[in-house]
């Protein structure tokens, strides 16, 4: 195996990792681009999501087998569940505190996360679930590159989901309400804009997209466990913040970048597997002191 | 004597007096606790109850009061950063670990003397204060809040990856100080040394919120902008609020290590941050009484949940909920003028 084959190697394993990121990413960014909140909790929704995916799967899979089928329908499931958790989640613990004071909301934020977590730590032991398919793990090579199909129905099945965002935020009704709602909130009130319901769109879509990442990734890791939602939530902020945060193609951008970052931080010298995470924190921090704004936020002067 | 006062005094007296009317019985007994006569009463029942209460309790009630004493320091330290200068931290857990660590590494590692490896802790934890303000404390406060919980989850995975840490399973046999022959090895000991601890730093809490330091940081969180206008240095103000912190949170961890004995980068997760952050915001951010009281009863809470096994931190975080959406300034919040 050359030095190019490996680098290309790396380059799918960062695209796959990176898709993931991207998808919990979106969430992040979004719910910041309509209410300023950092959703602490949406590492948890894709923890929900994978464990709603493998309950959604163990549904389905007697009539249409635990395949790429199964799987697509369970993730479409555990989609709306999440989605719907996720409104849920907006209207019982952020709403009524839009108004009071920035710090006491993340707390709330921090509530729901440690609430999630912890219904699912009740509910599983705090063992790992095994999220067992029949993918399988074929693929073909090309040159001496293997690509399995996982992986590739992986990244489109995030490429799909993306440009159907992406279509949705720029070409209709709601995706243009909630690009004003991230504008100016009392703007919008005044023009008939039900700011309300824009919110609970943003909140829907954004936990979907969690648990399409969250089941994905259950069934390419083959394990599931209530503790996994912590880790891919700060790194899917990174992910957020290196894209400019409140920006949708930023945040796909982001956790592209990121997870081709990691995939080839861990392969340069003194920068083992080990220490892959204060890689990625690192970047975090260079990133926030060094260009706040991302590569595609918009410039904002704003203190404290 | 002259007892007339100046002449605007009593129409400002009489103002404050109107605004500040207690209105429930909640901030009527707050009130109640407020005055300076029964103020001195009610230290003095508390440090009474402070130290009787190993005589009359279990063992265990005992080490969890030692924690929950733990806790008042470190959430008194973290009051600091974000009651009085306004700066979320969510990598406090960080200057825990750098106290528990050095003094760890230099006492078991290197076999310093506890109290002589005590002034190199808290100049760690200082210089850990810089490292993490410095570039950081120009930005805004959510960015903020997450570059600090980047640092800590930095530090926590170096202390899992580095040799002299102990790797993932961390330092063991801290070796228990003695103080003047008295060695502190008995959890009863601990407990009063724990004591002393949160009675000096709520003087210290107490003093720096009165001094002339307090009160710029009070002006900056209030009005970053109006505060430079005056010659409030914002940066050293705020540096000077991540450094204080700092060594609050680094006292905790130095006699947290020689405490257990041991220590492990699990100890310093982001859950600690997060449960300190909680206890503050929980109490009432800024205000002393409410952060001591937000301390007991995130340590108190889940040890009285116990009987409801795995259940317990879920009820804890719904219990939080609510408190968060009935309450959201906190429990006991500081007064607004």
């Amino acid at each position: 195996m050359t030095w190019y084959d490996s680098f290309l190697q790396q380059f799918v394993d960062g695209l796959v990792l990176g898709s993931f990121y991207a998808l919990v990413a979106l969430g992040y960014t979004m719910v910041f681009g309509v209410i300023k909140l950092l959703n602490f909790a949406h590492g948890d929704l894709y923890m929900t999501g994978a464990f709603a995916g493998f309950g959604g799967l163990s549904l389905v899979s007697g009539f249409l087998g635990a395949g790429w089928l199964g799987i697509f329908v369970a993730m479409l499931l555990a989609m709306l569940a999440v989605g719907c958790l996720g409104v849920v989640i907006e209207r019982v613990a952020y709403h009524p505190m839009l108004g009071a004071p920035r710090l006491s909301i993340l707390i709330t934020a921090l509530a729901v996360s440690l609430g999630l977590q912890n219904a699912a730590l009740a509910m599983t032991g705090g063992q790992y679930t095994a999220f067992s398919t029949d993918l399988g793990f074929g693929g073909f090579n090309l040159g001496n590159l293997f690509l399995s199909y996982n992986q590739i129905v992986l990244v489109t099945t995030a490429a799909v989901l993306m440009i159907a965002l992406e279509l949705f935020v720029s070409r209709t009704l709601y995706g243009r309400a909630m690009r004003a709602v991230s504008i100016d909130k009392d703007m919008c009130r005044m023009m008939g804009i039900n700011v309300s319901a824009v919110i609970a769109v943003t909140f829907f879509i954004g936990s979907g997209l969690a648990a399409a990442a969250g089941t994905m990734a259950g069934a390419y890791y083959g394990s599931i466990w209530y503790f996994m939602g912590f880790l891919i939530g700060l790194k899917a902020f990174t992910a957020a913040v290196i894209g400019g945060i409140g920006s949708i193609t930023g945040a796909m951008l982001g956790g592209l970048i990121l997870g081709l970052l990691e995939s080839f931080g861990t392969h340069i010298p003194f920068i083992g597997s080990e220490w892959k995470d204060v890689f990625t924190f690192s970047i975090l921090i260079l990133v926030l002191v060094f260009k706040p704004t991302g590569l595609l936020g918009k410039s904002e002067v704003e203190r404290m | 004597m002259d007892k007339h006062s100046p002449p605007t005094r009593p129409d400002v007296d009489e103002h404050d007096a109107h605004k500040t009317k207690p209105r429930n019985p909640l901030q009527r007994l707050y009130a109640a606790f407020e005055s300076p006569g029964r103020r001195r009463a009610l230290h003095l029942t508390i440090l009474a109850i402070l130290i009787v209460t190993p005589w009359i309790s279990s063992q265990y009630t005992t080490v969890i009061l030692t924690n929950a004493l733990l806790y008042v320091v470190l959430c008194l330290g973290l009051n600091i950063v974000v009651g009085y200068a306004g700066l979320l931290d969510l990598g406090y857990a960080a200057f825990f670990a750098v106290g528990a660590y050095t003094v760890g590494i230099l006492t078991q590692q290197f076999g310093v003397n506890f109290w002589a490896a005590i002034p190199f802790a808290l100049m760690a934890a200082a210089l850990a204060g810089v490292i993490i303000g410095g570039p950081t404390l120009r930005l805004r406060s959510d960015y903020l809040a997450i570059v600090t919980l980047g640092f800590g989850e930095i530090v926590r995975f170096t202390a899992r990856n580095l040799e002299i840490t102990g790797g993932a399973s961390g330092l063991s046999h801290i070796p228990e100080p003695s103080l003047f022959g008295w060695h502190i090895d008995s959890s009863i000991d601990f407990y009063y040394v724990f004591v002393v601890l949160a009675v000096l730093a709520y003087i210290a809490s107490q003093r720096l919120f009165d001094s002339r330091l307090g009160r710029a940081w009070l002006y900056v969180r209030h009005d970053e902008d109006a505060a430079e206008a005056m010659g409030i240095n914002r940066v050293a103000t705020k540096l000077a609020a991540y450094v204080t912190g700092a060594i609050f949170g680094a006292i905790g961890g130095i006699f947290f290590s020689v405490n257990l004995g041991a220590i492990s980068p699990e100890s310093f997760s982001f859950q600690q941050s997060v449960l300190i952050l909680l206890a503050v915001v929980l109490g009432g951010m800024g205000k002393i009484p409410g952060v001591i009281l937000g301390a007991f009863i995130v340590v108190l809470g889940p040890e009285l949940l116990r009987d409801f096994g795995t259940l317990r931190l879920l009820i804890f975080a719904v219990l939080l909920l609510l408190i968060m959406l009935f309450r959201p300034s906190g429990i006991w919040p500081e007064k607004r003028s």
